[in-house]
């Protein structure tokens, strides 16, 4: 079993994404995280699917959304080759005297305040979806009383190879 | 151009696509549609009984012509009893287009009356589903549902139009082109595939065909022959391919699987390279997958891609329709074998002591004892010998697998039985379809009792619209292949699988479907009876009553090896 992220282009038709996440179903493959919305193409949208399983099963994966009429596009993004973000809502509790503390933790995160209330912020932070686990690891001892994330998204790098410049900037 | 209603458009849609015959019944949300029909149509309608016996139908005739069958159904119930022939048509990729009735557009998600979501329900089964709300749909809709069957590895495709959509009027045109630009079945094989598979074959020892239902689907028959005409190659047929190389041809060595003979599973799990044509190493064929055929390498042909390496892994992979890649294959070969003839003599000679030590076989019944179901199926092979007219379908269960094993199918798409979904019931209706799709072929249904009953009354069709079909009950009385489960690993207890052999009596329910009726209890009046029913000029059922303990042999336990295969008993081990 290993991770495996893949992205798919699909017609933005009634019951598209039903017939894709009822494929992962009825074969008995497992989701992780799903994220769809809108292409630079009218009509196009760009789902990211997040699944555990083996390599077997994700060549099979591949092969049977192909065969989806509304599917136009199927690609395995690999960790070197793609790049891939993921947005996090967490709101943590922050009595007064916390506060700063945890305002400065966020920052090493880049982590912006969305909201703020007597007992309680609402962090935001966008990254890379390991990012987002460290963060959550570690604001968890302040109380965190809602958390909501958006599931990864990914996109191939424009380049052939991953470049040094390029690890860099990951 | 032309200004039509909806419900018009649909048929103009269906008689553009050529056609000829669809099956179905009419029901509130789809009236308009059957409306259409009676201000006149070139496609002829089927009234069915039941919209279950429609849609096998419509597989039986698919899989008898090789094009798309076409039901038609109401919203709600009538869309719901469409779901099994879906299911089978999607397990065999039968093409088929199920055209369904659906409430009115604004009462849709309201819980309507006769309202479902036949989309949602088919989702697992359809190669790919539209609901249509907005008329001007239409044409592009049927347009795309005939191509999407059809095209690529073939399947059932569901159209569900609302009621108002058929009553709204458009300007109708039937497109030329399909407009699905993530609908891209492969349209050719790789060359160096081709040829690397090509190499294997001229290098093997102990090759062995296996060939599927693909083959037929691909209308690759004659190009399967050819290949192993000019390779001089072995090959077993699956219960889905059978009829795509004639029974009697040499190089055919039957049927594996769980009740194939033991001949042909052992030519396919000890050679060493296996030519996998549109079959798909279905659980039935390889039993325990880690068992099976260890010494092998695989090529796989198939349209599929998905199906190449789902269960077992191919050495050489070959995507593409069927009829073009053998045509390479067999190009290829040849150039290679001129050179280097295959060295398969040892092969061919260990196959044939095969053939010879391992025929079916069944204990002959002392006289004036029960008739045994294989004598049945021995008579039915005797009296069509020499005929290339017949078409059989079957039910599901021990008479499909004796079917199987003692019938005689030259002719590609003689042999129409339900495989992947083992759909008990599929054998009456499917003959009816059949028989409309060749009218001038004898259609012969061989049916179980516990099957028949779950049809039989598509009789009414087939006498009716003058679709005559004739039926061969082998009447054990019990759920036949239940009961040879419950004998062989449930200890004897044969819970809730006794029928009887007398209610119903089926000749008399014959003869109120409009139908002839006979009933045979002795050996001596099978063969006549028989032979009377298939002169009778009209639909006709035989119940022929049989020895309800034969069991089905050989059988390889579900899950088990093809060396565990369990072989007929020993004289001695049967009780008297």
């Amino acid at each position: 079993m290993s991770h495996h992220t893949v992205s798919v282009e699909l017609e933005n038709k009634p019951g598209a994404l039903v017939r894709i996440s009822q494929l992962f179903a009825r074969r008995g493959y497992n989701i992780q995280s799903l994220a769809v919305g809108p292409t630079e193409r009218p009509g196009i949208s760009r789902l990211t699917l997040r699944v555990d399983c083996s390599e077997h099963t994700i060549e099979q994966i591949e092969k049977q959304m192909h065969k989806l009429v509304n599917v136009l596009r199927v690609v395995e993004l690999l960790p070197d080759e793609s790049v891939e973000r993921e947005l996090a809502l967490i709101t943590v509790g922050a009595p007064p005297d916390r506060r700063a503390e945890l305002i400065a933790l966020g920052d090493v995160f880049g982590a912006r305040v969305a909201d703020i209330g007597r007992e309680a912020l609402t962090f935001e932070i966008v990254g890379r979806p390991e990012e987002l686990d460290a963060f959550e690891e570690l604001v968890r001892p302040h109380g965190v009383r809602e958390l909501a994330r958006t599931g990864r998204i990914g996109l191939r790098r424009p380049g052939p190879r991953q470049s040094r410049a390029q690890a860099a900037l990951t | 151009m032309t200004r039509m209603l909806g419900s018009d458009a649909i048929l103009r849609s269906l008689e553009a696509e050529g056609v000829e015959v669809m099956f179905g019944i009419p029901g509130g949300a789809i009236l308009p549609t059957y409306d259409a029909i009676a201000r006149g149509t070139t496609v002829r309608h089927v009234l069915a009984r039941h919209e279950q016996g429609a849609g096998h139908m419509a597989q039986g005739y698919a899989r008898a012509s090789g094009r798309v069958g076409v039901a038609i159904a109401t919203s709600g119930p009538g869309a719901t009893n469409l779901v099994t022939p879906i299911a089978d048509a999607w397990m065999d990729s039968t093409p088929l287009v199920c055209i369904t009735g659906q409430v009115y557009s604004r009462l849709i998600g309201t819980d309507a009356f006769q309202e479902i979501d036949i989309t949602g329900i088919t989702l697992p089964c359809v190669k790919h589903s539209w609901l249509v709300q907005d008329v001007r749909e239409i044409p592009a809709v049927m347009k795309a549902a005939f191509h999407v069957a059809r095209s690529g590895r073939p399947g059932p495709v569901l159209v569900d139009i609302a009621k108002d959509a058929q009553e709204a009027e458009l300007d109708f045109n039937y497109p030329d082109e399909v407009d699905l630009p993530g609908w891209k079945p492969p349209t050719k094989v790789h060359e160096r595939q081709v040829r690397e598979a090509a190499r294997a074959i001229a290098e093997a020892r102990q090759p062995i065909v296996y060939a599927g239902g693909g083959v037929l689907n691909g209308d690759a028959c004659v190009e399967l022959l050819e290949l192993i005409e000019s390779a001089n190659l072995p090959s077993v047929v699956t219960l889905m391919g059978k009829s795509a190389i004639p029974d009697s041809h040499p190089l055919n060595c039957g049927m594996p699987g769980m009740h194939g003979s033991k001949f042909a599973n052992f030519a396919l799990n000890k050679s060493d390279l296996i030519i996998a044509v549109g079959s798909r190493f279905d659980d039935r064929v390889t039993g325990k997958v880690s068992a099976f055929a260890p010494g092998a390498k695989v090529i796989h042909f198939d349209i599929d891609a998905a199906e190449v390496g789902k269960i077992r892994s191919a050495d050489i992979p070959v995507v593409g329709p069927l009829k073009l890649a053998l045509r390479q294959l067999t190009n290829e070969l040849k150039t290679m074998l001129a050179d280097k003839p295959m060295q398969t003599a040892a092969w061919h000679a260990q196959l044939e002591e095969w053939r010879g030590q391992y025929p079916y076989k069944y204990r002959k019944g002392a006289p004036g004892s029960l008739i045994k179901p294989q004598l049945v199926m021995e008579t039915l092979r005797d009296i069509t010998a020499g005929r290339n007219d017949v078409i059989w379908t079957t039910g599901v269960g021990q008479h499909q697998m004796w079917a199987m094993q003692y019938l005689q199918c030259d002719e590609p798409r003689s042999f129409i039985t339900s495989g992947g979904l083992g759909t008990m019931g599929f054998g009456v209706p499917a003959a009816v379809g059949a028989k409309a799709a060749r009218p001038d072929a004898t259609v012969i249904c061989v049916d179980g009792d516990g099957c028949f009953q779950m049809t039989c009354q598509e009789l009414a069709t087939a006498a009716l619209e003058r679709l005559p079909i004739v039926v061969v009950i082998v009447n054990n009385g019990w759920l036949g292949m239940v009961r040879q489960w419950q004998d062989l690993f449930y200890s004897e207890r044969f819970a809730e699988t006794h029928l009887t052999k007398q209610v119903p009596d089926y000749a008399q329910l014959a003869e109120a479907l409009g139908a002839a009726g006979f009933t045979v209890d002795h050996e001596d009046d099978l063969e006549s009876t028989l032979r009377a029913a298939l002169e009778a000029g009209r639909t006709a059922v035989v119940d022929v009553r049989t020895d309800p303990e034969e069991n089905c042999y050989p059988m390889i336990p579900a899950g088990a090896a093809a060396v565990d295969i369990i072989e007929m008993p020993d004289e001695e081990e049967v009780p008297s």
